[in-house]
């Protein structure tokens, strides 16, 4: 059974949004709702990278641990899905998942906010397939369709890779063995600093 | 960068709750696990990670439909000039939403998050609902019919009473080559040049630098190429926020080839991250750098000498220029380090071919036409012209530029760069099939038909003339149909203009910020259709056409630009003539356009073989842009212009001179002579040397354009098109074949050098380097050069004023800053501000400040702390409108299309400044000081 799995390519992503806002228009999610975001360090200087960040759909995921209602499931291929109908919108998930993945919909502060929302690697969610419950609450469901989520999709540079863990680490591995020696090798800069 | 975002934006979350469809669901309460789903589907069906497949072709799955009966349509993104494709699906009538087009031979299913919600552009709460225009200081909806009546009828009314000239028509590059030409063919049967659209102020120096150069004024080679090249260097040009897509290819030459990446921009771009090596220069200094390398690499015998013998005109006198350059003085003037001038020369020479990329980094300049000739001339040294991984790759801005550039939105030419010369209105006349005394007696006299007209970036003085004009009356009345007025210079000036106009149309699926600056009850809005919404071929920045079909029908009360155009003409009582070729909408177009765009090969590209490249894409090789068998075997994607007959594949690379002419080959192009007489009374040979041309050519060498093949006409003007027949047969091109000239002695500056900026921060280089004197009469406007140089500027405005462009907007930002999901990324305008600078004036990220213009123009922005900038220079973003020096304009617009994002017009601070030989806008360098609001 595959895993699903997301992997950012540091040296392709461009901070172009591309992804956060194929998530957000496809799946029409609110403003002020980030089941997507890049991340960029060291703006403006040398050394500026950006990565995509959302949900890790982690293998063992800390958000299902300490979920108290047990909303949060993990499917059979790996994605981490929330049932909204179950969350009690605690917020516990927030402060156990390392990447911030989990948003919710109403109010800034604690208690005061509805059910968990978060990437669903556009697989929708406990809801009939299609259904038009499943769109409203959830979003798209790709997968169900046989397509790949929309982020990584649209990623203007392929930085973005979704799928198969296998698959992308293979790609990904090929990726950075043809960058070869030089200034695109990783770690190159560190080995042979001053040369 | 992402929290930071996110916390500043509180704003659009209230007003865009009722959009909300991801709600809590709390009102049925009932537990449901679907723990298989559709895991069970996924089996035996990789995810498409690699993103080059098409998952849903022949399996299973394509049964499960999230929309059923839905279909899709292959449409091109209304963005940039990459041209990515897009897959809208439709169900009932109805764009439901984008999928993702994996087997587009470009994008490869790619977007910027521009493109990712393209869609909007058809569901944005935002657009227009119907024709309004504004009574009494309130907007008051119309019927189209009233509003076309009472536009029409004050336009003939202005023409009457002050003649044709007194309408200034401000045309699209956002519109498809139909309606681009169109629009140029409505201005002349009007009866004036004045016309011009956004190429003015986006690329008009690169037009006019390298079709002087080498024959056409356009993008050498094409994006895709770009994976052959040894070498990438990007001068003015910030991909990664302008051309995203683009940069999927630039990435992968840099990884796959090990291209080094060299990025020259005075601002660290978010492209300058992906560089390999980052040149910080001051901005407008192009010339002196570039010139500065082609010094270093001729003296160090590191310029390729056989092509410069066979192919190059002009040498030992640019020789000469150049070697001014030295590393020492490009230090002085530039500021980059002497060292690095010929450590970049050796990088180039060692790495070879290389691409040269530039934007409006490099054209938005007083000398923007020398700069453009100074890229150029680079790569002539280089040897790089005419080689697959080589080129100038000139980057063009909006989706249709290259495409409303070729059929010439400009008052300086008709379509197709045939001029404003007798012959070229013969020639048109020809092709419409109206009379040429009647198209004469349509002009105020004959001398107008002949005089170039207002610019874009200067009609406005033709209202306020607070500089000479030089035409018999003043402008009266404005048409701005697809063009945003704040992407415009002097834009405090250009207000007073609006608001002292007798009549402003704006002709746009949102009100723009025209509409809100324009402050009296002159302007009407008449609400087109987005480009999803009708059809019709563009050209992409690569030369490609495609054909971008519609994927829904006009939504609300619009209509589609043909249709407007219909109205227009019926009630200008010229539409029998001006429709007489035009039956099927837009197809007939399409052909007629083709068959008078002869110089630069529009007329092998007849609308059914654009469709079919479209709809057949996925057959297109995604490194050599040719297909490989199907429909189009052997063909090079969209046709890619010259195409000169309906059976050429088109040509992806110009002046290559390794394919047969009839196989996509071209030599450089005879434009200018035969031979030529230099200042130093030097006389040289024109064409290309012996045993120089394209394989089967019949001359194997230089030899001029072909004329007289049909007597009386020459390749350009014989509409039976059996002049470029006759010369395809012969293996030659219908151009000519010569060399490309490094001197362009119809210019001021025959070989490009450097000047200060107009506004320049170096008074003691303005000495050394002057601008030039002031021109009289240029595009029926005094334009100041000499007289505006001064060298105390500075002292009262010490920092570096540029602007530039956000991935998240397009433009003036009308369309996208009424898209939610954008403006969320980019909520307020701001300037970037270095850490230093921000001390010294103690601001602190966040605070408001004032930016002031030696012009008059002041803005209050919020302050960006950044290190994208150095100490010296402001960087403002160019997209935002909706409030002016201070004041909001929210309350002008009309209720419901208040854009989510509104902010300073970057525009009213830009300087004063215009290229000598274009006019292009000098908003890329100017002066301003900054003071803590």
């Amino acid at each position: 059974m595959a895993r699903m799995k997301f992997l950012c390519d540091v040296e392709r992503c461009i901070d172009c949004n591309g992804c956060v806002v194929a998530c957000k228009e496809g799946n029409q999610v609110p403003v002020g709702i980030n089941r997507r975001r890049v991340v960029t360090i060291n703006a403006g200087r040398p050394g500026e990278k950006s990565i995509s960040v959302a949900c890790m759909h982690c293998s063992d995921a800390p958000c299902i641990a300490v979920c108290p209602v047990n909303a949060i499931y993990q499917r059979e291929d790996g994605i981490v899905l929330v049932n909204k109908d179950i969350c009690i919108g605690c917020g516990y998930c927030f402060m156990a998942c390392p990447f911030g993945a989990p948003q919710f919909p109403k109010g800034d502060t604690f208690g005061a906010r509805g059910a968990m929302d978060k990437c669903t690697f556009c697989a929708g969610g406990p809801a009939k397939d299609f259904s038009e419950k499943e769109r409203r609450l959830y979003g798209q469901n790709r997968i169900a369709e046989g397509k790949p989520p929309l982020c990584a999709a649209m990623c203007a540079t392929k930085a973005l890779l979704a799928g198969d863990g296998d698959v992308i680490a293979d790609i990904y591995r090929k990726r950075v063995f043809r960058r070869g020696s030089g200034a695109n090798a990783w770690g190159w800069e560190r080995a042979y600093k001053g040369r | 960068m992402a929290r930071e975002k996110i916390v500043s934006f509180s704003r659009l979350s209230d007003s865009s709750k009722a959009l909300r469809t991801t709600l809590n669901p709390k009102l049925v309460r009932r537990s449901f696990l679907k723990l298989a789903g559709a895991a069970a589907a996924l089996s035996g069906i990789a995810l498409a990670p690699r993103m080059t497949r098409k998952v849903l072709a022949g399996t299973d799955m394509a049964k499960r439909k999230a929309y059923p009966g839905s279909k899709i349509v292959r449409t091109i993104c209304t963005h940039c000039s990459v041209g990515c494709g897009i897959y809208a699906e439709v169900q009932n009538g109805v764009w439901v939403r984008q999928e993702v087009a994996f087997d587009h031979p470009l994008s490869r299913g790619g977007h910027c998050c521009k493109g990712a919600s393209a869609i909007d552009m058809v569901t944005s709460e935002k657009r227009l609902k119907g024709p309004m225009k504004r009574s009494g200081g309130q907007w008051k909806r119309l019927s189209w019919d009233q509003a076309l009546n009472e536009v029409c009828g004050k336009l003939l009314e202005i023409r009457e009473k002050y003649g044709p000239d007194a309408v200034h028509w401000n045309g699209s590059a956002k519109v498809s080559n139909e309606m681009a030409y169109l629009q140029r063919k409505l201005a002349a049967f009007w009866g004036t040049n004045n016309i011009d659209h956004q190429a003015r102020i986006c690329h008009s120096t690169t037009v006019a630098g390298v079709a002087n150069t080498w024959g056409y004024g356009a993008m050498t080679n094409n994006v895709n190429d770009i994976r052959h090249s040894r070498l990438i260097f990007m001068i003015g040009s910030n991909a990664a926020e302008a051309h995203p897509v683009a940069m999927q290819h630039i990435l992968y030459a840099k990884e796959v080839n090990n291209a080094p990446m060299i990025v020259v921009d005075p601002r660290f771009t978010k492209t300058a991250a992906k560089a390999t090596d980052y040149v910080r220069i001051r901005s407008g200094t192009d010339t002196a750098f570039v010139m500065g390398l082609v010094n270093q690499i001729i003296e160090n015998g590191w310029y390729d000498k056989e092509f410069v013998r066979t192919r190059v005109a002009g040498f030992s006198e640019m020789r000469r220029v150049a070697r001014k350059y030295t590393p020492q003085v490009v230090e002085e003037i530039t500021g980059v380090p002497a060292s690095e001038v010929t450590r970049i020369a050796k990088l180039m020479a060692e790495h070879r071919p290389g691409t040269v990329i530039w934007c409006m980094g490099g054209t938005q300049h007083s000398i923007g036409s020398s700069n453009t000739r100074a890229y150029c001339i680079l790569q002539l040294v280089l040897g790089n012209m005419g080689v697959s991984g080589g080129g100038a790759n000139i980057f063009r801005g909006h989706d249709n530029v290259q495409g409303a550039t070729d059929m010439c939105v400009l008052s300086h030419s008709l379509p197709a760069y045939y001029g404003i010369k007798d012959g070229s209105w013969k020639h048109w006349c020809r092709v419409w099939g109206v009379d040429y005394d009647w198209m004469k007696s349509r002009f105020h006299s004959k001398e107008y038909m002949n005089k170039k007209g207002f610019t874009l970036g200067r009609w406005y003085e033709g209202v306020i003339q607070e500089d000479k004009i030089d035409q018999y009356t003043p402008i009266k009345a404005v048409v701005f149909w697809g063009c945003a007025s704040n992407s415009q210079s002097m834009y405090h000036k250009l207000k007073k203009a609006l608001d002292k106009l007798e009549l402003v149309v704006v002709i746009d699926p949102f009100p723009t910020m025209t509409a809100a600056a324009c402050e009296k009850d002159n302007i009407y809005l008449l609400p087109c259709s987005s480009q999803y919404e009708t059809s019709g071929s563009l050209t992409s920045t690569s030369r490609q056409l495609q054909w971008r079909y519609k994927v829904v029908d006009p939504v609300h009360d619009c209509k589609d630009d043909y249709e407007i155009m219909a109205e227009f003409t019926r009630r200008f009582g010229c539409a029998d003539r001006f429709y007489k070729n035009l039956k099927k909408i837009p197809e007939d177009i399409t052909r007629e356009l083709g068959r008078g765009s002869l110089t630069i090969g529009y007329n092998g590209q007849t609308p059914e073989r654009i469709k079919k490249h479209t709809d057949n894409w996925h057959t297109f090789d995604i490194d050599t842009l040719q297909a490989k068998g199907g429909p189009c075997d052997g063909e090079y994607y969209g046709l890619p212009w010259p195409c000169w007959t309906e059976t050429h594949p088109g040509t992806p690379i110009l002046y290559d001179i390794s394919k047969p002419v009839a196989k996509g080959g071209l030599p450089f192009r005879a434009r200018f002579g035969i031979k030529h007489t230099y200042d130093d009374g030097r006389t040289e040979d024109l064409l290309a040397a012996p045993g120089v041309a394209n394989p089967g050519s019949e001359v194997m060498g230089g030899y001029p354009e072909f004329k007289d093949i049909v007597p009386g006409t020459n390749w350009k003007t014989d509409l039976s098109q059996k002049t470029i027949k006759e010369a395809l047969r012969r293996g030659m091109a219908p151009f000519g074949n010569a060399k490309a000239r490094c001197v362009v002695w119809n210019f001021p500056d025959k070989v490009p050098i450097h000047r200060e900026p107009i506004h320049s921060p170096r008074p003691d280089l303005i000495a050394r380097y002057p601008t030039y004197e002031d021109k009289p009469k240029q595009y029926r406007v005094y334009t100041r050069f000499k007289s505006e140089q001064k060298t105390d500027w500075v002292k009262e405005f010490p920092l570096i004023l540029t602007t530039g462009r956000l991935v998240e907007y397009m433009g003036g930002g009308a369309e996208t800053r009424s898209n939610k999901y954008l403006a969320e990324l980019q909520p307020n305008m701001f300037a970037e501000i270095n850490i230093k600078l921000a001390n010294d004036h103690g601001i602190r990220d966040g605070d408001m400040v004032w930016i002031e213009s030696p012009n008059g123009g002041k803005i209050k922005v919020m302050a960006k702390i950044s290190d994208r900038v150095d100490e010296k220079t402001i960087f403002l973003p160019f997209h935002f409108g909706g409030i002016f020096m201070g004041r909001s304009l929210a309350a002008n617009y009309p209720k419901g299309t208040i854009p989510y994002a509104i902010g300073e017009a970057a525009n009213v601070v830009t300087n004063y400044g215009y290229d000598i030989v274009t006019q292009m806008q000098e908003t890329k360098t100017g002066l301003c000081k900054i003071t803590k609001a």
